[in-house]
């Protein structure tokens, strides 16, 4: 409805306070007698804390306390949580180390921090930090997966022999055996998916503030989810009960993830800010960032898919070893399993499947859910995997895909997941015409008359978004309910405030939410605002992640609309002398269905609360809330492609087209799902060819810094072609499906599989680096 | 502690800072100039990026006290009052910025590359030229769309005055 409703290209509402400057992030804020914290980490991946010395930086100007994780833990303070049980095949409980927000005895990874320095300005706690000794016994560390479970390795934690928090598995085995048996032929992969840290732009920062005379706490924080953060600090972390804590997370400089968690350093200053009696701030630098915010990815896999006579697939078989890090970050443990696992069935018919995950602690930072989580894991296996069948059985890559789609729907994977609805042929169908794959032999030839190497890759992904409903997550171990609540308040002269639990960090709500209501009354977004990110202002939320916003946080608010548009019907019917079912509403009116009554959406609000002639009975007031739990996951779905060139002189490779093709169901605002595929691209392809972690054999970060970590740079990208096709999501009232992760999650097997059909060596790891493609081309 | 005497979007002012102090904390804790961003601590990011005397300069990489007698921009001071600059509405067009962290050095070094080049930008050069300005969230597609379409307008405002 209208020029601003679902479907239209709306320039964003927040986008003019960003790009004057007037953005407000945590490490804007200043308080009146405000203090700054500095944390003294770890230098060994792997030590005993023998003793904390703090009696010359004590002396030092401007330091008003050093504070250790002994103090911490003496406080009662809790330890780090992870949200998410899962039990292995044996049917035990995962294997938790305990994680303290300050390490009072070991040190388990590069970075941890084993106390703080509390002083007037920044610059006077680091002075100060640096004078602090720390007496460190060090011991053998076990830097990644293999050397974690070789036999005699360093132990991390006594409660996870062998280092070794869980051996899970889905499906089943002994069918996925008799399918192989019967197997044509048998296709084996063997494959890293890269560690990644999520780097978003703005460093993670905390603003803490105990007020005595209240014994009220608040934080301003960098988080996608602040009331999570609030009740964990509050249930689990005994920092302040619910009622006595406020979390703000204001703007938020992106991220991907890494802001989901609740870290030592909200906790600490929180904590300290109480002790000390004054506000305190800690902003992380980035090398912080890279040493502290939690990394993505790390998975070692093997994988078989058997297929019959005729190219079809029988069965899969996979293993996987995750690589958790140090501890038990708060959604970890779901990744690799119910995050990862739960979608190897891809866009395909697989009638048979078996998957065992192997978590793992290792002395590096803690690995947690990064843009995608677990889905850009299997995605990344099962396309690399469709690509080397193709190869193996002398078939084109998109004919082997399309004779094992899926087309019907309802779907019911062999791993829990039910697909509700797709077109998987028509998005490989879109992408292949707009990237001209017929031409594809012709443009090779002549590459190769010039000396390059030319190569096509595809990538068919399917994700699974806005996890829920609360019930099943519930069965499968979660923690929390994953719904999204949303109130919307109709003000007395008709303007609409919409409250919701979803938090933007980048995403754009405060110009598509308003879409939502625009579409619904016909009045300008102009007239909307949403409140968000104030855990004193809005009740209760989940946050945002897992591009769960639209999908649950929307349906939230068509949920309460539908309540606030029942009442307001009912005061417009009572107003006009008509019959309620005669109302319809259109362009900020309420009208009689065909007469030329009406009455404008002010003097309806106006009316709900000067409450002089409502009808018998009603209260007074035009506010409802909404609390929505979906029925099922949405599932993205989509087709990627990538045409490149690789210089066998040097092993650069160059983009010449990269073509996406997405359904995301309904789309409220194609500018922005636009933006988020981009963005989703350009960290899929980061994690092909330029992104990779890096420790060396004692657990040190060797890429720690933007000068050491390649971040993707605008001459490392291309332009990308984007379409859409469209099944409307039947679970949710909207028909949308998310778009944040899609990107992320489908293109770096395109990538991959591009530069090793040019190359003519399926053997690449990511980053696929000019080094590796060059070693892969001449041996 | 040194007096940092310089004009910051027009106005002139006097900062007592300690000397170790960088131009983006002077501006930051000092002036409440909070548009200035930090995103890194290697001048890798370019999130920092103001004009110095009119040129592009990373505040996190110069001294305030190398700042002294110079004429400072930050991205407060972009704008005529209400009317945006032509690279800040480009960027709002065209979807330039998500998260809106890296946004103010982006347009900083924006503006600086249509100065430099002029009417002679394409995609290659663009993207070239904002080697030194990272971002997380958009993937540059949109940013290099708003650089292209700021070039063009910044060209008829030109020839206008």
């Amino acid at each position: 409805m209208g020029v601003e409703g679902i479907g239209a290209r709306v320039v964003r509402k927040e986008d003019r306070r960003f790009i004057t400057g007037q953005g407000k992030y945590v490490d804007d804020i200043k308080m009146v007698g405000m203090s700054y914290a500095h944390f003294i980490r770890s230098p060994h991946a792997h030590a005993k804390v023998k003793g904390i010395n703090s009696t010359e930086a004590m002396k030092m100007p401007g330091v008003i306390a050093v504070l250790t994780g002994q103090q911490i833990v003496d406080d009662k303070v809790g330890n780090l949580i992870c949200g998410w049980a899962i039990t292995s095949k044996d049917g035990t409980p995962m294997k938790m180390g305990a994680w303290p927000a300050m390490a009072p005895e070991t040190v388990r990874f590069v970075g941890q921090a084993v106390a703080v320095v509390i002083a007037e300005t920044k610059n006077q706690a680091k002075d100060a930090a640096e004078a602090v000794v720390v007496d460190y016994e060090e011991l053998p560390a076990a830097a990644d997966v293999k050397a974690a479970i070789k036999p005699g390795a360093p132990q991390l934690h006594p409660e996870a022999p062998g280092n070794i928090v869980y051996d899970w598995h889905i499906g089943d085995e002994a069918g996925v055996g008799d399918a192989f048996s019967k197997a044509a032929n048998v296709v084996t992969l063997e494959l890293t998916n890269n560690r990644l840290v999520p780097n978003a732009m703005e460093p993670r920062a905390a603003v803490a503030h105990y007020d005595q005379a209240e014994e009220h706490y608040t934080l301003y924080t960098t988080s996608q989810n602040p009331h999570v953060a609030r009740l964990v600090l509050s249930a689990f972390y005994n920092i302040a009960p619910e009622h006595k804590l406020r979390v703000i997370a204001p703007d938020v400089g992106g991220g991907f993830g890494s802001k989901i968690y609740i870290y030592p350093e909200e906790m600490v200053a929180l904590w300290a800010s109480k002790k000390v009696n004054r506000p305190v701030k800690w902003t992380g630098d980035r090398s912080e960032a890279f040493l502290t915010d939690a990394h993505g990815r790390d998975h070692v896999s093997k994988a078989e898919m058997a297929f019959d006579k005729d190219n079809k697939i029988l069965g899969l078989r996979v293993k996987t070893h995750a690589n958790f890090g140090a501890y038990m970050s708060l959604f970890s443990s779901a990744v690799p399993t119910y995050l990862y696992a739960t979608l190897l069935s891809g866009q395909y018919v697989i009638p048979q499947i078996y998957a065992e995950v192997i978590g793992v602690y290792t002395n590096t930072t803690p690995v947690d859910a990064y843009r995608g989580a677990g889905r850009p894991e299997a995605s990344y296996l099962l396309e690399r995997m469709m690509e080397t069948a193709a190869r193996q059985l002398k078939v084109d890559p998109t004919e082997l895909r399309k004779k094992n789609f899926i087309t019907t729907f309802p779907y019911q994977t062999p791993v829990i997941m039910a697909y509700d609805i797709g077109d998987f042929h028509a998005s490989i169908d879109a992408a292949m015409k707009a990237i001209d794959y017929a031409g594809f032999p012709a443009r090779k030839a002549k590459a190769k008359a010039s000396g390059k190497l030319r190569g096509i890759g595809v990538s068919c992904y399917i994700e699974a978004c806005g996890i829920a409903p609360s019930k099943a997550v519930g069965s499968l171990g979660a923690g929390v309910g994953l719904w999204e609540s949303a109130e919307i308040r109709v003000n007395p002269v008709g303007t609409i405030e919409v409250l919701t639990g979803s938090h933007s960090h980048g995403q754009g709500h405060e110009t598509t939410f308003c879409q939502i209501i625009a579409e619904r009354l016909g009045v300008p977004i102009s007239q909307v605002s949403i409140v968000h990110g104030d855990t004193d202002k809005v009740q209760f939320g989940m946050g945002t992640y897992g591009s769960r916003s639209i999908a649950v946080g929307g349906a939230a608010i068509v949920k309460a609309m539908e309540k606030v548009e029942a009442k307001a019907k009912k005061i417009a019917a009572h107003a006009l002398e008509a019959s309620e079912s005669d109302i319809v509403i259109e362009n900020g009116e309420f009208k009689v269905t065909g007469t030329d009554k009406a009455i404008a959406l002010p003097m309806v609000a106006l009316a709900a609360y000067t409450a002089h002639n409502l009808p018998d009975g009603m209260e007074p007031g035009l506010k409802e809330t909404a609390f929505y739990d979906p029925t099922n996951f949405t599932f993205p779905a989509g087709a990627y492609i990538c045409e490149l060139e690789v210089d066998p002189g040097t092993g650069k490779t160059t983009f010449v087209d990269f073509v996406a093709a997405d359904d995301f169901g309904r789309l409220i605002n194609p500018m922005i799902v636009e933006g988020q595929v981009h963005g989703g691209l350009a960290q899929g392809i980061g994690q092909a060819l330029l992104e990779g972690v890096v420790y060396d054999d004692t657990g040190q970060l060797v890429t720690a810094s933007f000068m050491d970590y390649t971040m993707p740079r605008a001459d490392d990208l291309p332009s990308f072609q984007l379409s859409h096709t469209t099944t409307l999501c039947p679970g949710n009232p909207l028909g949308v499906k998310g778009c944040g992760e899609a990107g992320a999650i489908g293109a770096s097997a395109a990538v991959i599989n591009a530069i090793t059909d040019a190359i003519g060596n399926n053997k690449l790891e990511m980053p696929a680096t000019p080094d590796r493609v060059w070693h892969a081309i001449h041996g | 502690m040194s007096t940092v005497k310089l004009t910051v979007n027009g106005k002139a002012v006097s900062v007592d800072v300690e000397d170790r102090t960088l131009l983006v904390h002077l501006l930051r804790e000092n002036l409440n100039l909070t548009g200035t961003h930090v995103g890194c601590d290697t001048s890798q990011c370019g999130a920092c990026v103001v004009h110095v005397d009119g040129r592009a300069v990373k505040s996190c990489t110069m001294l305030a006290g190398q700042a002294a007698g110079s004429n400072v921009t930050t991205i407060e001071g972009l704008a005529k009052g209400d009317e945006l600059h032509p690279m800040q509405a480009a960027f709002r067009d065209n979807h330039g910025l998500q998260c809106g962290y890296c946004t103010p050095g982006m347009i900083m070094s924006a503006v600086d590359i249509v100065h430099r080049h002029g009417g002679k930008l394409d995609e290659e050069t663009v993207r070239h030229e904002l080697e030194g300005n990272i971002c997380r969230c958009t993937g540059y597609h949109n940013i290099v769309k708003a650089v292209l379409d700021a070039a063009g307008r910044m060209k008829v405002a030109q020839a206008a005055e």
